[in-house]
């Protein structure tokens, strides 16, 4: 008798420990992704890992992405500019604390302000504070930001997750215990497998639906389609596998979303060096790449074909892919034309990610079939930023630039592909002054024409953001318009 | 003399796989670097035997040409290991006992000392990945391998009444290593051999799977199982028959390098 009720009770404590475990289910979730971040501070490396984990889920700048790309208020409550948009009068937000319990206030804003662009910062995108005066606190609430000259751009450079606010009290540890203001504090980092973040009880904004976040790092496309099939994990966030997707299309437990990145993929060339100095070569060589075929083949179709290195989703974007079509035999006449008929041999150096290995092999074939030889060889990323972004020892590369509007690295002749156009530098900093939308879209299209006229690079295609989320899970960014798994929005639905 | 079973089979499938890739210098069904995107994935069918892979290009033409890398490399790296191993082997078994003989055979215990595939990954990391690198690291690890062999069996032969007999006969100790000693190892040297040659494609794919082996477009086995990696839940067929070219090879070389011995060593001959 006694060992029945025994038994019972046992089987009775089970059950309900099966129903609080599925109950549980509902406020965590466990976000798998790629890559590991070297560290967990986003204002001193330009590691996306690092973004993915704490973008507006730990660190908030004054602005935010959304996940159309729309920058909206985020600690800046509001802001004035002055008629001559020198100056920006931001309105903080009231009641706003860090997770260390400390209060947010105008004195951050200028000790993060300032020590993003000062002489030793080691933030990884100085050039978004470039244009930053001065920065004085006028009461604790009010921060006023003055501009050496109009900078159409800064709101937007103020939403990077490079220009999150920061306490002086919690820097020194910020890489291992970040401390933000986000809707999540910082709970615990597993070094090789995962983060762990809880909801923050005191958030100034809207209570999160779900209380803990893991983030897992899954970095083998074998490994992490069998996590997801596994349900060992809720959403795979920037899946690597795009072959297995229609599996999951398929299976009614999961839901496939494929959007849009900020990622152009391009075929650097080297301008700086012969052969490729000659636009003749670098056009021929854009008119042997089959697009269609390359997102195809590399990325089971998930791509959209690029024209030049803007995104196509951007309002802004100028559909210029029929300029550089898939002519081969264009491109033998332009070869002969520069004297390079036969037996052009050029290097191509290919980091790790299957777009850049496969797209390599596929473009390979491409240039054989019209007499230009592609020698492969396949580097780690380490090896890749020695050799070719940071030495130059290079003729061919293919790598995608996931920075939002990045169309500006043309602007820099030492930038590793090296082109040279004082005209293109000049329309720059003449858009960079520039603040009258209408005018900015005119010279950003004038912009991308340019680039796409001497055939810089060849632009393949537009990287496609894939997550693989189990069926019930909403509010996930569908586009990456910066790196970010913003899970302020996200619930389960079930 | 009877052959054994093992020796049979292991010579057809290792000749079968040598006369694939001599074939593929002649014929093979499509050019292997042909791409045809719209046709990927395609599992065996009348116009490709072996289906096809993720680019669309014909597996069974990957495959010849495949075994033609895999053939090449261990090929080079087993005559390394000899060239440099034999006569390393021979100088220590002829200076029995003194500081060379120390000197060679302590420098081997290094070598070996490391995981050989640790140690290929790191020469390839330094020198760059590619066919050529490969073969130098696998070779490197065929010299310690063929200098003891070599030495254990010279060593015993030192002692024998024939080799006493030329030294009294005037002749130097290099000559007597050449004329007298080499030819009676070289029994020991064949079977070593086909078995540091199976060992050697099975580095060969083993490197080629990390990525540093040979680069594409030149077809490597090792590298169309990596390539095949993430799709073999879609066509697994993509995955097996370079597999299955690797382990038929390996098996077959063995079973010769196994039915060889059986067949040439003194020993076991004796033993019957």
């Amino acid at each position: 008798m006694s060992a029945i009720s025994r038994t019972l009770g046992a089987s009775l404590l089970a059950l309900t420990a099966g129903i609080g475990a599925a109950q549980a289910q509902h406020n965590d979730i466990t976000v798998a992704m790629q890559l590991e971040p070297p560290h967990l501070d986003p204002t001193s490396a330009a590691a996306q890992a690092i973004d993915s984990v704490v973008y507006t889920n730990v660190f908030e700048g004054l602005t935010k992405f959304q996940g159309d790309g729309s920058v909206v208020p985020a600690l800046a409550e509001s802001w004035d500019i002055s008629d001559d948009g020198l100056t920006y009068t931001f309105h903080l937000h009231d009641g706003v604390t860090f997770h260390d319990g400390s209060t947010m206030d105008a004195e951050d804003v200028k000790f993060s302000l300032d020590r993003a662009r000062a002489e030793d910062s080691t933030n990884a995108q100085k050039a978004l504070f470039g244009s930053i005066a001065n920065v004085e606190v006028v009461d604790p609430l009010t921060v006023k930001v003055t501009l050496t000259e109009p900078n159409g751009m800064f709101l937007f450079n103020m939403a990077w997750g490079d220009a999150v606010i920061v306490a002086p009290e919690s820097i020194e540890n910020i890489q291992t215990e970040p401390v933000g203001t986000g809707a999540y504090a910082f709970e615990n980092w597993v070094q090789g497998d995962r983060v762990e973040l809880k909801r923050y009880a005191d958030y100034w904004g809207d209570e999160p639906a779900i209380e803990n976040v893991t983030f897992k790092f899954i970095s083998d496309p074998t490994a992490a389609f069998s996590a997801m099939m596994a349900e060992d994990i809720d959403v795979f966030a920037g899946f690597p596998a795009p072959e297995n997707v229609p599996q999951f299309e398929a299976d009614p437990r999961f839901q496939v979303l494929v959007g849009s990145t900020e990622g152009e993929t391009i075929l650097a060339m080297n301008n700086a060096e012969p052969p490729l100095d000659d636009v003749k070569v670098r056009e021929a060589i854009s008119h042997a790449i089959d697009r269609q075929a390359l997102i195809d083949g590399a990325l089971f179709g998930y791509g959209t074909p690029i024209g030049t290195h803007f995104a196509p989703h951007n309002p802004a974007y100028v559909d210029l892919t029929e300029q550089s079509a898939y002519d081969p035999e264009l491109s033998k006449k332009l070869l002969e034309e520069a004297g390079q008929s036969e037996g052009l041999t050029l290097s191509l150096k290919l980091p790790p990610p299957s777009y850049a290995r496969r797209g390599g092999e596929i473009i390979a074939a491409q240039l054989a079939e019209v007499g230009i030889t592609a020698e492969i060889s396949n580097l780690e990323w380490a090896q890749w930023l020695e050799e070719v972004f940071t030495g130059k020892n290079f003729d061919m590369t293919i790598v995608s630039h996931t920075e939002p509007m990045d169309i500006g690295i043309y602007a820099r002749p030492d930038y590793y592909f090296q082109y040279d156009n004082p005209d293109f530098q000049e329309l720059m900093t003449e858009l960079n002054r520039t603040t009258d939308e209408a005018k900015r879209t005119e010279m950003l299209g004038e912009a991308q024409k340019m680039i796409a006229d001497d055939y810089v690079n060849a632009y393949l295609f537009q990287l496609a953001y894939i997550t693989i989320a189990k069926a019930g899970i909403e509010g996930l960014w569908t586009n990456l318009p910066t790196a970010a798994i913003d899970m302020t929005e996200v619930t389960w639905n079930d | 003399m009877r052959l054994s079973r093992s020796l049979i089979i292991g010579a057809v499938l290792s000749a079968a796989v040598l006369a694939m890739a001599l074939l593929s210098f002649a014929w093979t069904p499509y050019s292997h670097t042909a791409m045809n995107i719209p046709d990927k994935l395609q599992t065996p069918s009348a116009a490709h035997w072996l289906g096809t892979d993720h680019f669309g290009r014909d597996i069974l033409s990957m495959v010849m040409v495949g075994a033609r890398t895999s053939i090449a490399v261990a090929l080079v790296a087993v005559g390394i290991g000899i060239a440099l191993g034999v006569p390393l082997g021979l100088a220590a078994a002829a200076r029995r006992g003194t500081w060379l003989d120390e000197v060679i055979m302590r420098g081997n215990d290094l070598i070996f000392a490391f995981p050989s595939l640790v140690i290929a990954i790191l020469i390839t990391a330094i020198f760059g990945p590619g066919a050529v690198n490969a073969i130098i690291a696998i070779g490197i690890f065929n010299i310690p391998v063929f200098a003891r062999v070599t030495r254990g069996g010279a060593l015993s032969l030192w002692e024998r009444e024939f080799v006493m007999a030329a030294r009294v006969a005037g002749k130097s100790t290099p000559r007597i290593s050449f004329e007298h000693i080499l030819p009676n190892v070289t029994n020991l040297l064949i079977v070593q051999g086909t078995i540091q040659f199976s060992l050697g494609i099975l580095a060969e794919a083993a490197l080629s799977y990390v990525g540093l082996g040979a680069q594409p477009p030149t077809p490597s086995w090792g590298r169309m199982l990596a390539d095949a990696q993430t799709m073999v839940a879609l066509a697994p067929h993509i995955a097996l028959v370079p597999g299955l070219a690797i382990v038929l090879t390996v098996l077959g070389l063995n079973l010769m390098g196994d039915g060889l011995r059986d067949l040439l060593d003194p020993r076991i001959r004796v033993q019957r």
